[in-house]
């Protein structure tokens, strides 16, 4: 079993100087630092693309407003939806997978520690060179300006037709480089979690996270590799006279639809899956109970992974396919609902009978699932396709994916951090600031995302600028708008109790939650190397046998 | 649970929306119909509309269930202070409840798709009758063209239709294109949204049973100016729509008081975008103004068809609609005013 850290008498450690200690930040192998620089960079652009979302409420607020222009409206949502997937949800789960995979299967480091640097640094280059668009967009004449052709950028929208200058280019390469990135963390993944598990953690005894990042890794693999090619082919339209997408040239614009969603669906279970994750540790712990159905659950994630690849064009729906491809679109996309489906049930199973604590990670956790399960059922709306010809491209559409992107990956990640907080920090989260951010962001987010769904029912299109009075809109729009600035403030103090709790917060010991898994067992923060002895397991819950050695889950495995 | 306050009030909203039809009069009597997709008014709207409800029935239910099950064992199952800080009972799963709410879901998904697909082909595959109006829309950035190749006749952002019902179904068949980049029609109380894109032509029909002024507007987002590409659909009786079809297959009335304006017209850049027909303007880029006056709004649906709104656009079209490709030509006042009285002209 694992045992303490190796302790180092305190006279010996000295304060290092600032520019040291930065030089070690910034050339870290260690899967833990750069854990960390990935959250932290995503939380700077969770508060960039968070001011470029309350820029897009305020224009909308009533209907003829003149906030900003319509061309900086449509640099705003491009650069809001760009950046919160490519540049906050990806590396910020990258981030937490890169710091608690290791630590949960016994392993020291990722499988390949430099890789996993160049592979941050590559995504943080991705997201600096799309925001270096704002000065060098327009090239050398002009003062510059953000891409603002859609974080689709459909073609022909994003050939140099109707995108001059560089803008788009800035998108285009951003794309690229943190493509690459993502496909090294991946393979880095898949490696460690193959091939660095502790003596006794057979496959089937992996915690489920681990588990689930597998699948999510996999995912990667196939969902960021044709949005790569799509890339490279759209520059060499733009640069090289190809005509892929190039319609006035014959090329086709449903080809570049196609690439789109075939990253662009999977993507969604890339982001999400991590978050099952987070829920399938945090939900058992409060719970004191182990998972519900713990093969069940490793099963339906592989099938969602398989399903979700033959999905995609559930978003073209609208592009005039024919009536079988809209059925088979259809059928599919339904039957992912099943897997799903089944996670909640398990989930719901896990608190059934056990004793559950509403620490804030809890709460955030019971609201993912309520909200997850709107989010589910507003999508089996939108799998009917016909319905989805009324729905698509209108508000009902966005308020469907910020109800799984902030409704459920975002409150999943809020939970995240609650729960894992106190071990990379070595201090507990303030329970009552994290309240008062539990509330405050569910009323906003409600009144936000709940209100959005009625304009898109009441014909309202999305990515509009303005609007005309009289169409029943402004009222609604008002409201989501109020919604937003709430969900700011509870923001703010999240991001305070962050930097309030690392200087003040309370001691939080090895194991504050009385948790199973072998994070838990080495000191918060964990040292560098992790875990002083490799641990050995027997269970799914190795601590739950050292806790109760006189009914260990060894006995029923 | 303040969530489930928020989802009920959110129903509430729903139901009395969906009540309301959103309609008002328009100047000429008209009656102006809104946007709501549950107020159709043709058949491929109103087959999607019962779709929704029997979809929304479905998901209300198993919401409801499973809402029912969270909430029961968040309040049951909480931990209270006489549990002594015993752990509870260790289960590891259930192979019968597993079971059971795998096939559950199976059995829904099933129905549900076989009710979508019914109505996917029903709306689809409907084959076009031999009375149905033929229009084909092309979308242009931010404007939207209107040809009807049968009757020989062009025009701009409102299309006029006959009025169908069941003793003289007369649908209305569109097919779509675009000469730039990808837009959506989308009528909502007419029929689902179809898009426009190059090299791709898309087909879809309506057959609205209530006369009036449908609005809509581009749903697929193409550029700067996508929130003011509006749409106006007239559902006519058989004599308006027939009265309206012959006024339009005129070329355009020759009025000699306007003749400073055409000459400016003319000899300015607009004939190179602007048809005027029996003239020699025969522009493609921009809207056909053979019978510009007949249009109640102008920048496809921006402004209102008035003299101080066609000079405003006229002398600067960013007022209006910033981002149009329609470039102000710096004329003279003299010139400006000869022009919008040349357009005026223009029944």
């Amino acid at each position: 079993m694992a045992s303490d850290a190796i302790t180092v008498p305190v006279g010996q450690i000295e304060a290092r100087p600032w520019v040291d200690e930065l030089h070690q930040w910034l050339t870290t192998v260690d899967h833990k630092r750069l854990g960390i620089l990935y959250i932290l960079s995503s939380l700077l652009f969770l508060v960039v693309g968070g001011v470029e979302a309350l820029i897009i409420r305020i224009q909308l607020m009533h209907s003829h407003n003149n906030f900003v222009s319509p061309e900086v409206f449509n640099r705003m949502f491009t650069m809001h939806g760009t950046t919160m997937i490519f540049f906050v949800a990806m590396p910020i789960l990258f981030g937490f997978a890169n710091y608690l995979v290791p630590l949960m299967i016994g392993a020291r480091d990722m499988a390949f520690p430099r890789l996993n640097a160049f592979s941050f640094w590559l995504s943080f280059l991705g997201a600096l060179l799309l925001y270096f668009s704002f000065l060098g967009g327009s090239g050398l004449y002009g003062a510059g300006n953000a891409p603002d052709v859609g974080w689709w950028s459909y073609a022909p929208l994003g050939a140099r037709a109707f995108s001059p200058g560089h803008s788009s280019d800035y998108w285009t390469l951003a794309l690229l480089v943190s493509g690459f990135g993502s496909i090294g963390t991946a393979i880095n993944i898949i490696a460690t979690i193959l091939c660095l598990r502790c003596p006794g953690m057979k496959i089937n005894r992996m915690p489920l996270l681990v588990w689930m990042n597998l699948v999510m890794a996999g995912m990667v693999l196939i969902a960021i590799t044709p949005l790569s090619a799509a890339q490279i082919m759209l520059l060499i339209d733009r640069y090289l006279g190809g005509h892929f997408f190039d319609t006035q040239a014959g090329g086709s614009a449903v080809l570049w639809m196609h690439f789109f969603w075939i990253f662009g669906h999977p993507e969604v279970y890339v982001l999400i899956i991590p978050c099952f994750a987070f829920m399938s540790e945090i939900i058992p712990v409060f719970s004191r109970k182990p998972i519900f159905g713990y093969p069940v659950m490793v099963a339906a994630t592989i099938c969602i992974a398989f399903v979700s690849m033959s999905v995609w064009a559930h978003h073209m729906f609208t592009i005039g396919m024919n009536s079988y491809a809209n059925s088979f679109f259809t059928l599919t996309t339904m039957v992912v609902g099943i897997p799903t489906g089944i996670k909640i049930f398990n989930w719901i199973g896990t608190m059934w009978g056990g004793r559950i604590q509403f620490k804030t990670a809890m709460l955030f956790s019971i609201a993912f699932l309520f909200q997850f399960l709107i989010a589910g059922l507003t999508g089996i709306m939108m799998a009917a396709s016909p319905f989805d010809w009324q729905l698509s491209l209108s508000y009902f559409v966005v308020a469907h994916f910020h109800y799984v992107i902030v409704g459920g990956i975002l409150f999943a990640l809020f939970a995240a951090f609650y729960y894992w907080y106190p071990k990379m920090t070595g201090r507990m989260l303030s329970e009552r600031f994290g309240q008062w951010h539990f509330w405050l962001f569910l009323v906003g987010f409600h009144l936000t995302f709940d209100v959005m769904h009625i304009p898109g029912l009441l014909g309202m299109p999305r990515r509009i600028y303005t609007y005309e009075p009289g169409r029943g809109w402004d009222t609604l729009n008002l409201i989501i708008s109020i919604g937003a600035f709430i969900q700011a403030i509870a923001i703010l103090v999240f991001v305070a109790n962050l930097i309030i709790s690392y200087f003040k917060g309370a001691r939080a010991g090895n194991d504050p939650w009385d948790a199973w898994t072998l994070e838990w067992s080495t000191s918060s923060p964990p040292p560098a190397y992790n875990f002083a002895t490799v641990p050995v397991v027997a269970s799914r819950r190795p601590l739950w046998d050292l806790k109760h050695p006189e009914d260990p889950d060894s006995r029923y495995e | 649970m303040k969530s489930s306050l928020c989802c009920s009030w959110r129903i509430a909203l729903l139901i009395f929306w969906s009540a309301s039809s959103l309609w008002a009069f328009g100047p000429d009597g008209s009656s102006v119909h809104g946007t709501n997709i549950f107020a159709p008014a043709s058949t491929p709207a109103k087959s999607i509309a019962d779709l929704s409800v029997f979809v929304l029935v479905i998901t209300g239910i198993i919401f409801l269930v499973v809402f029912a099950l969270l909430i029961y064992s968040v309040v049951k199952f909480r931990a209270k202070g006489g549990d002594g800080g015993r752990e509870p009972a260790q289960v590891y799963g259930s192979t019968q409840i597993e079971l059971a709410w795998t096939i559950t879901p199976i059995l829904i998904v099933v129905v549900l798709f076989l009710a979508t697909a019914r109505v996917i082909h029903a709306i689809q595959d409907a084959p076009e009758p031999a009375g149905a109006v033929h229009v084909i829309a092309i979308g242009h950035q931010y404007w939207w063209e209107f040809r009807y190749p049968k009757l020989g006749i062009v025009t701009a952002n409102e299309l006029h239709i006959p009025v169908s019902g069941p003793d003289h179904p007369t649908p209305t068949f569109v097919q779509l294109l675009s000469v730039d980049t990808d837009h959506s029609f989308w009528v909502p109380e007419l029929a689902g949204k179809m898009d426009l894109i190059p090299n791709h032509p898309n087909r879809m029909w309506m057959d609205p049973q209530r006369m009036g002024i449908f609005l809509g507007q581009c749903a697929q987002y193409c550029g700067a100016q996508h929130a003011k590409m509006l749409l106006r659909v007239s559902v006519d009786d058989s004599t308006d729509f027939a009265a309206w079809v012959r006024t339009q297959q005129k070329p355009a009335d020759e009025d000699a008081g306007a003749i400073a304006g055409r000459r400016v017209f003319e000899s300015n850049a607009c004939m190179n975008c602007h048809a005027v027909g029996g003239t020699p303007a025969d522009g493609r880029f921009g809207p056909d103004l053979t019978h510009f006056m007949s249009r109640a709004t102008l920048a496809a649906g921006a402004a209102e068809n008035t003299h101080d709104n066609l000079r405003l656009w006229i002398r600067n079209p960013s007022a209006i609609k910033p981002g149009a490709l329609m470039p102000a030509m710096k004329l003279s006042d003299a010139d400006l005013d000869a022009v919008v009285s040349y357009m005026e002209t223009l029944n």
